[in-house]
């Protein structure tokens, strides 16, 4: 080589690295890429920051300028004087009976409460497996302590139907070793028996001087029987729904066709329809003499409806699973009852547990149809009573904005968890 | 479940009905039947007794009798001496018009908002997903409330567009918007409109014609036709050249405000438009996820091989991804029509008379015949779900990927 002294320059040292152009960096290049990629899409982003300006710029004072203290939207808009506002004194004066209904007497009030958070002591270790196992006796206690709770009357009530499901337990604990078949037909039996007994057990003036003082089913009402409805419902149709859907799957001719057209025939069917046969039809099929409240009916008709969707989701989860499956629980001998117990079905809810939890999201919103019923639900209670009293006569977005936020934050709660508990059970390792 | 047969052990035995494989599933089927028809003798034998003590009888009589109400919105002819059949005929195609109609919009809504949620765009994607979110979380019945209540509540009433400073004014003096419903132009077919209506109807057989032609164009030769704007044309000029020709056969009947409402036009009303509108946005938000999860599901290989075969996005997105994605989309779409059809049984919350506020609602708190209005009104919704689910069944057959 030649000399290098020769040559006009030759750098020795290399050059410090240099910041990025601005328009590669931070802020700007986030938005060149995300808001301003392409001409189009510029023009996109500009619409929908258009439609955002838009909407909040109305929202947001009319939730600023929102009144919360006064006695009737009347004195609400004296108050606002012309300016745009909401009036959310309603909420502060009604709250009471928007959560608990119209009927409810106000002393009793703490009974639903505690039973709502007793609620999250009760589903947590359903929800969250690291819980203590021994938290699931709460679970178990907590159905009768519920109803005792929000209905109130004499104690014996809830403590025999405890004891009747607590002798069948024992039974069917006896007769299982020998065949399932045999332990869960014995268990029903002796759970009717102490039933039937536990009727002539229960004096008749038993709940008129009662420690909680008794409570009308009709004087039900507000978000509370929402919750009620769905957490009685979903739970109830979800052993319902496996029977089912065990059902459609088996190879009794007479049994499949006998489920088969039970879902088709709820499914087919609008919930309202099935409403309308709870309020003005169910009463028929009654015995004369026996009045069976309306929200019983209204429990059995949507137990029913989300029983056959239910069904069909855990329908999906047992056809999912690999034959092999079926085939090794043969192989070990296993017996059907034990196959599925201890084989098929663990593995076919995990699958399912997504769709079981949108299925209880849907039937939770649409325990709002009732109000169709006249029962007063919150949107019922909105629709009738509140709106037809002279001091909020008139009142529409904020009442039913509350509504809509209560739901939007249980629903897009339980969603969350779903997805949680779908990462949470990811056992394939793909 | 594989069935496990026992060997064959000689004479029969009592005991083998519940321990031999053979007989175990006819004892257990034999038991469920009798429990079954002891249930139902038991629930029929209740409903006798009540009907007997409430000295009422099943019949389906009251069906020929005089409804005596009358109904806002009919499709067909319609006053309060029509029979109550005639009564439920109406509220059943009310159901399928706002059926029909909520599906077309909410199809429409759900693949721009789907489609739009995979953009590229963060405010678009974020905007879509907050759309999709709050519609799944709330529910059908809160929003067809609030869009009757803005419909009934925030829109001005009809003499606001009277005056000479009228408070509100028509759009194009054409659409008014207010509190009773939507006004539009309706058409009037004049003398001569036979014509245009036959020339519309050829012109659409003319742009299958010229599709499939262009197809057949670019198999034979690889000369790729257009198609969009010759097929725009199509539909457009023949019925315009038509229309000048002979003189305006089909004109318009504008909404004109006399008295104390329009006269005139269209009316759409405002329990109509509540109901489709809110199952549209609503249904819309689900079909808005299962269009992201089936565009989601076609691999992006398939996208990148396309790509590298030269073809561009918009051909990618019609020839390679949305023909894989459909078959995807569809059956969960199929159920979504379904829950619209069902949840069109709402109307009852706002007063439109669908099938469930004529037969269920004010015929069957008439005639106090609640069983026969129920039973008829399951019989009507199971007919049209099946008949749904049956059509699109077949559909979804012909998409499905034929595997050999």
């Amino acid at each position: 080589m030649t000399d290098t002294s020769n040559t006009a320059f030759v750098r020795t040292e290399t050059i410090p690295p240099s910041p990025p152009p601005a328009a590669e960096t931070g802020a700007i290049k986030w938005l060149r890429e995300n808001l301003f990629a392409t001409v189009p899409n510029g023009v996109l982003t500009i619409i929908a920051g258009y439609v955002i300006f838009l909407a909040l710029s109305s929202v947001i004072p009319w939730i600023w300028n929102g009144v919360w203290n006064a006695s009737s939207l009347s004195e609400c808009r004296e108050i606002l004087d012309g300016t745009r506002g909401a009036c959310f004194a309603v909420l502060t004066e009604r709250w009471p009976q928007l959560v608990f209904g119209l009927a409810y007497p106000s002393d009793e009030y703490w009974r639903p409460t505690l039973a709502f958070f007793l609620l999250f002591f009760a589903a947590a270790p359903v929800m969250f497996f690291d819980l203590p196992r021994k938290m699931l006796i709460i679970t178990l206690f907590y159905p009768f302590i519920a109803y005792w709770l929000i209905w109130g009357g004499t104690i014996f009530v809830p403590i025999l139907a405890f004891a009747g499901f607590a002798a069948g337990y024992l039974v069917y604990r006896q007769l299982v070793t020998n065949s399932f078949a045999a332990g869960f037909l014995g268990g029903v039996v002796v759970a009717f028996i102490v039933w039937w007994i536990a009727g002539f057990l229960v004096p008749d003036g038993a709940s008129d001087n009662a420690m909680l003082s008794p409570v009308a089913s009709r004087d039900l009402g507000g978000f509370m029987l929402n919750m009620m409805l769905g957490v009685t419902c979903v739970s109830l149709s979800v052993p319902i729904g496996i029977a089912l859907a065990l059902g459609r799957q088996s190879s009794m001719p007479f049994i499949k066709w006998v489920c088969v057209v039970f879902i088709e025939f709820i499914r087919g069917v609008p919930l309202i329809t099935l409403l309308f046969v709870a309020s003005v039809m169910l009463a028929y099929f009654f015995p004369p003499e026996s009045t069976v409240d309306l929200f019983l009916r209204v429990v059995i008709m949507i137990t029913m409806f989300s029983a056959a969707y239910i069904a069909e989701v855990i329908r999906g989860g047992l056809a999912a699973l690999p034959k092999g499956q079926y085939e090794a629980a043969d192989s070990l001998g296993l017996d059907y009852a034990q196959a599925m117990r201890l084989i098929i079905l663990p593995q076919a809810l995990k699958i399912s547990i997504p769709g079981i939890v949108n299925i209880a999201v849907g039937l939770f919103k649409d325990t709002t149809l009732v109000s169709v019923i006249s029962m007063f639900d919150i949107l019922g209670f909105i629709r009738g009573p509140l709106s037809s009293t002279t001091a909020w006569n008139g009142i529409y977005w904020e009442v039913l904005g509350f509504a809509a936020l209560l739901f939007f934050v249980t629903c897009y709660g339980i969603s969350q968890y779903s997805q949680w508990l779908e990462r949470r059970l990811a056992t394939d390792h793909r | 479940m594989s069935s496990i047969t026992d060997p064959d052990t000689g004479s029969f035995r009592l005991s083998m009905l519940i321990n031999d494989t053979r007989y175990r599933s006819l004892t257990f089927q034999a038991i469920a039947a009798v429990i079954l028809a002891l249930s139902f003798a038991y629930l029929g034998n209740n409903l006798i007794q009540n009907l007997r003590q409430a000295g009422l009888n099943i019949s389906y009589d009251f069906l020929g009798a005089p409804s005596g109400y009358d109904i806002n919105q009919t499709l067909i002819e319609y006053d309060s001496r029509s029979t109550h059949s005639r009564a439920a005929i109406v509220g059943i195609l009310n159901t399928l018009l706002v059926a029909f109609l909520a599906c077309l919009t909410a199809t429409i809504f759900g693949v721009l908002a789907g489609v739009l949620r995979l953009s590229n765009n963060w405010l678009v994607s974020k905007l879509m997903a907050f759309y999709v979110e709050i519609f799944r979380n709330i529910p059908v019945l809160i929003w067809i409330i609030i869009i009757f209540t803005i419909m009934t509540a925030v829109m001005p009433a009809p003499r606001a567009f009277r005056g000479d400073e009228p408070e509100a004014t028509m759009l194009f003096g054409a659409f008014a918007f207010t509190n009773r419903g939507i006004y539009i132009p309706a058409p009037v077919w004049g003398p001569g409109s036979i014509v245009v209506v036959l020339t519309f109807i050829a012109s659409i057989v003319g742009i299958f014609v010229y599709r499939r032609h262009a197809t057949k164009t670019l198999y034979e030769t690889g000369r790729l036709l257009p198609t969009f704007w010759p097929s725009v044309a199509l539909l457009f000029i023949p019925v315009i050249l038509m229309q000048l020709i002979l003189g305006r056969p089909v004109g318009l009947d504008y909404p004109v405000l006399g008295g104390f409402n329009f006269s005139g036009g269209l009316q759409i009303g405002a329990p109509l438009i509540a109901l489709w509108f809110a199952l549209s946005i609503y249904t819309g938000a689900f079909i808005a996820e299962n269009v992201r999860a089936g565009i989601q599901a076609v691999s992006k290989g398939q996208t990148e091989a396309a790509g590298a075969l030269g073809l561009r996005p918009g051909r990618i997105m019609s020839l390679v991804v949305l023909p894989q994605a459909l078959r995807v989309i569809i059956p969960p779409l199929i159920s979504q029509y379904l829950n619209i059809t069902k949840n069109s049984s709402l109307a009852i919350a706002v007063g439109y008379a669908d099938v469930t506020a004529t037969l269920g609602g004010i015929t069957l708190n008439q005639t106090g015949r609640a069983i026969e209005c129920v039973l008829l009104l399951m019989l009507f919704y199971l007919t049209i779900s099946l008949t749904i689910s049956a059509v699109m069944n077949v559909y979804n057959n012909s998409v499905k990927l034929k595997e050999r």
